[in-house]
């Protein structure tokens, strides 16, 4: 496919369908995209000390993510030098070195070749045959203790093509009484039967809640107040509010910046979820902040409210609700999404079982409201393949754009499709850059 | 208890997880819900020998007033996920008395779930534990516990109850 076709797939307020359905075009894309952008691959507090790794893929790439020895995190292909085995089969552990189960060709951390036996049998010796281990995916970094890397050799700094949507990875760690969060409480990893493009156009989409949670909503609402401090006050309460009125989606913010980033207000107003609100749930955590920044200061990191932050193409995180999710392209209309959830260091226990009950309702595989939207995923998958119709309409606010800071555009109002527009724009200048 | 209470016990005990089974394979929610106590817990664990649903997430981890919104979100015209509900049949099986004492019977059993839902068929397997309170309406579940086999692997939205 040329430059010419696919250009001719994205228009300012529509896109081809075949984005989400062609096979050809999911190829190119692991390739110009998943190849070539700074991809999120974990957080530091994963490889705290040196020997700890764990398994990831970039895009579908098999990486290992370890801490060596002299305490820099490498990222390595998890793929045998020798004949193509994957070395590391585990999720997650500490090692001194990695042997393939096939020959026993064994590397460092760092993906150097350690040995490996009976060496003299292989013409040339291998070691010079072979680039002497593991690959090395060649750009590693990270932000605020989360771990990128890119499988291309160049392009912009991880700073550059974060931009200003670093504010919202400050925001998810300035929010912790130490100054630091830490990866915990397990991952949720559900699928869905559609393209991995649909779940990041879902996350900032304010108009979807009305009507793809309308049950879950309703079921909530039928439900008696219970109030209290029962395990189910969160649950509950998330739900109740995507039922939202639609003046509150409206006035809620959304900004977008370079590279397909953006990121959404919040619509939250319930003080028993909003730690910058009252409630006497938040006074020991609050006092914690307090501790360390002042109430001043303090006051100022609770009162940055924030729902969404999508860093394109493969990460989408909660900074406010302490969520991170990470989206794996499969195969064109196959996506799996890894949810975690994180710890504010410092903060009252009270504070991580709260994360651990939102999270069960927005990010669990069998919660009443996240089951709407894988559903409503596949069936825009299936809708997709209709061949009467290419046009998909992204025209929602388009013409309406306002400028903010700089490199950064707002929506007209918190219902634009601006956020969706903005990944398109992305999605071509990565489709189509020369290298 | 003496060698006759026992087996009376479980007799009485595997027809209550039958009849648990017939009601779900019946789309009998709200009898189903029935079955539980006030202060009930339902879960399925995330992680294989998970202890803590507090520490760590779950698949699913209600009480009583979660399960009741989750059994209603089946009644609305666009519970999207559930509409049509899935068609299951719950195999109930190797049920074990683990303990028992005048308030309360910890059973064991295991299920192999069979769910049809938008032309896909989908098997699930599990280890599961009732707590089942003696109550004056007869035996009440207080807590179950479903641990899936599949539970840590890479799932497509689960919205059948098991």
């Amino acid at each position: 496919m040329n430059v010419q076709s696919i250009k001719g797939l994205v228009q300012p307020d529509r896109v081809h369908r075949a984005v989400y359905t062609d096979p050809a075009l999911f190829e190119l894309e692991l390739d110009r995209i998943f190849g070539r952008a700074w991809l999120l691959v974990g957080h530091e507090s994963q490889v705290r000390n040196p020997g700890d790794f764990f398994t990831t893929r970039m895009g579908r790439e098999p990486v290992i993510v370890t801490r060596h020895t002299d305490g820099s995190v490498r990222v390595l292909v998890n793929r045998c030098a020798h004949r193509g085995a994957r070395v590391c089969d585990a999720t997650a552990g500490t090692a001194r070195e990695f042997v393939c189960a096939y020959h026993g060709w064994t590397y460092g951390t760092d993906g150097r070749l350690r040995g490996l036996p009976l060496p003299e049998g292989y013409e040339p010796p291998a070691g010079e045959s072979t680039d002497g281990g593991l690959p090395r995916v060649p750009r590693v970094d990270a932000y605020r203790g989360f771990v990128f890397a890119s499988l291309a050799e160049r392009g912009p700094t991880l700073v550059e093509f974060l931009g200003p949507l670093r504010a919202s990875f400050d925001d998810f760690v300035e929010r912790a009484p130490d100054g630091e969060v830490e990866m915990a409480g397990g991952v949720f990893k559900h699928a869905y039967q559609g393209n991995w493009k649909l779940v990041l156009e879902n996350h900032n989409d304010t108009v979807h809640p009305a009507f793809v949670h309308a049950s879950s909503i309703w079921a909530a609402r039928e439900q008696p107040a219970a109030g209290g401090e029962a395990y189910s006050e969160i649950g509950v309460r998330q739900m109740l509010q995507n039922g939202a009125p639609w003046e509150v989606w409206e006035n809620t913010g959304v900004w977008v910046a370079g590279y397909g980033h953006s990121w959404m207000g919040d619509y939250h107003d319930d003080s028993r979820l909003v730690a910058a609100l009252d409630h006497p749930a938040f006074a020991e955590y609050r006092a914690a902040l307090e501790r360390r920044l002042g109430p001043d200061r303090a006051a100022r990191v609770l009162g940055e409210l924030r729902w969404n932050s999508i860093v394109y193409p493969n990460c989408s995180f909660m900074s406010q609700f302490r969520q991170l999710r990470v989206v794996y392209p499969i195969a064109v209309d196959r996506t799996a999404v890894y949810a975690y959830s994180f710890r504010l260091k410092g903060a009252p226990e009270r504070m991580f079982r709260d994360t651990i009950a939102f999270s069960n309702v927005v990010n669990g595989t069998a919660s009443p409201v996240l089951t709407d939207d894988l559903e409503v995923y596949e069936r825009t998958q299936r809708g997709l393949g209709a061949r009467r119709s290419d046009w998909v309409y992204l025209g929602r606010g388009h013409g309406g754009d306002v400028p903010d800071r700089a490199g950064v555009l707002r929506g007209r109002s918190g219902t634009s499709e601006i956020h969706i527009r903005n990944q398109f724009t992305a999605w071509l200048e990565y489709m189509t850059a020369e290298t | 208890m003496s060698t006759a209470a026992r087996v009376e016990s479980r007799a009485e005990i595997e027809r209550f997880l039958y009849r648990e089974a017939w009601l779900l394979d019946h789309g009998r929610l709200d009898d189903w819900l029935g079955l539980f106590t006030d202060d009930a817990t339902y879960w399925i664990p995330l992680e294989a020998d998970q202890a803590d649903p507090f520490a760590t997430s779950s698949i699913v981890y209600e009480d009583r007033r979660l399960l009741e919104i989750r059994v209603r979100q089946f009644q609305h015209p666009r519970a999207h996920a559930r509409a049509p509900a899935p068609r299951t049949v719950h195999q109930v099986g190797n049920v074990q008395v683990v303990e028992a004492d005048a308030q309360e019977v910890r059973v064991e059993s295991t299920l192999v779930l069979l769910e049809y839902r938008h032309e896909r068929q989908r098997v699930w397997g599990a280890l599961v534990e009732h707590r089942l309170r003696r109550t004056a309406d007869g035996l009440r579940i207080g807590a179950k516990r479903i641990a899936l086999v599949n539970s840590e692997a890479e799932l497509d939205g689960v919205v059948c109850i098991f």
